[in-house]
């Protein structure tokens, strides 16, 4: 395949991918690595690097949109990236000494439960303005995002439980590679309570962060491969600013759905890379 | 005469602007380069099945730097995806400083922890 024809392909593919991950906070690696690895033939490792390089696009790209308009919460963000940014470390630390084979399937495993989860929304939780004590209001996490009916509050609960959780993701991402934005979405919007569009915002805002960290690892490797990189990033550049606008006008039981199903591709992704030893 | 506090609705729409400044220039740089790049090398075949290391000049900053200075279009493209690299790093950095004007101790430590560690793991992981 001529370097022309690998930028068209790669950037279409790449254009789907920046929606979707700017729709779920997930980033466009579920689709930038199959692509690559799967439909093109490309090793896993330039593969890897590619889908680092389309998450920090369409983090950075549709996290300008998401905060400006109100639903990313820095708050939430910066206090749980401390939890994913340790946590990376930490997995990147694991990464010789435990088998990613076994977290690889165990991870797939928790994806597919969380796909079929994630499809009901949770119970509403009434929202008082003056709450009393708790970790959230110190923390100042409460917030509001943009509803049609004007502005919406919400209040954010379990804090430690989700904090936990955050680790755990950034443990995940830092042993597997991957970023780790399923289960941050997961994380806030099963756990903390957080509503769905804030969740999967927030999640967009936060992945750019984890992935810029391995990044600069994975240049200085020689995995960022300029003829891949370039239609990846272009592509997912545009694809995330188009998902963005989508976002703000779709409702939520739909944005669940496309959720659900990007996790479960991922899902069977994760459990077919672990069981073939290509993790 | 101290000056006013920032609201959070100026620091993000100072954080959303920094995000779109850096993403934009990455774009700009990606693609003045890949204009280059397939200019030249368009009708080439690229292979990448098996896994070769950039060569050193694609995967240094000073590498690329004397490459962008030649203008060679692979050199361009990785600038770009240097500067898109540093966006979320920026990002977290002016959220000290913003977090500060807000006069919100609190998070101004909590963003220094990022800070920190997201860098030590930038350092660490280059040994």
């Amino acid at each position: 395949m001529s370097a022309f024809e690998l930028t068209l392909v790669l950037g279409g593919g790449s254009l789907v991918a920046g929606f979707l991950g700017a729709l779920t906070g997930l980033g466009g690696g579920v689709v930038i690595v199959p692509l690559l690895t799967l439909g093109l033939g490309v090793d896993i490792r330039y593969a890897i690097g590619a889908s680092l390089v389309s998450v920090i696009a369409t983090s950075s790209g549709a996290a300008s949109a998401y905060v400006r308009e109100g639903f990313s919460n820095i708050r939430i963000g910066m206090l749980l990236e401390i939890a994913t940014s340790i946590g990376a470390l930490c997995g990147a630390y694991l990464a010789g000494i435990v088998s990613t084979r076994a977290i690889g399937i165990t991870f797939g495993a928790v994806l597919l439960y969380s796909a079929f989860q994630s499809i009901r929304p949770p119970r509403e939780t009434p929202c008082e303005e003056d709450r009393p004590g708790g970790l959230a209001t110190f923390f100042k996490l409460h917030g509001s995002f943009p509803a049609p009916g004007g502005p919406k509050r919400y209040c954010v609960e379990h804090v430690p439980a989700g904090f936990g959780l955050m680790f755990g993701a950034g443990t995940l991402s830092g042993l597997l590679g991957i970023g780790s934005g399923a289960l941050k979405v997961v994380a806030m919007d099963r756990v903390m309570r957080i509503p769905f569009k804030v969740s999967a915002t927030t999640s967009n805002f936060m992945i750019g962060v984890t992935a810029a960290a391995s990044a600069g690892v994975y240049f200085n490797r020689g995995y960022i491969d300029p003829a891949l990189a370039m239609p990846v990033m272009l592509g997912v550049l545009v694809g995330s600013l188009t998902g963005t606008r989508f976002l703000v006008a779709a409702r939520t039981r739909h944005l669940r759905v496309i959720f659900a199903g990007v996790i479960l591709i991922l899902a069977v992704e994760m459990i077919y890379n672990a069981a073939g030893g290509r993790l | 005469m101290a000056r006013q506090a920032w609201s959070d609705q100026r620091m993000e729409t100072i954080i959303a602007n920094l995000l779109r400044a850096g993403v934009m220039l990455a774009a700009a740089l990606v693609a003045a380069g890949g204009a280059l790049f397939l200019a030249r090398h368009g009708g080439e075949p690229v292979d990448r099945h098996v896994f070769r290391a950039e060569p050193a000049d694609l995967r240094s900053l000073g590498g690329v730097l004397g490459g962008v200075a030649a203008l060679h279009g692979r050199d361009i493209i990785q600038l770009g995806l240097l500067a898109l690299i540093a966006t979320p790093i920026a990002r977290v950095a002016f959220a000290v400083f913003g977090f500060a004007r807000e006069r919100d101790r609190m998070y101004v430590t909590i963003a220094l922890i990022v800070l920190t560690v997201l860098l030590f793991s930038l350092t660490v992981g280059r040994a």
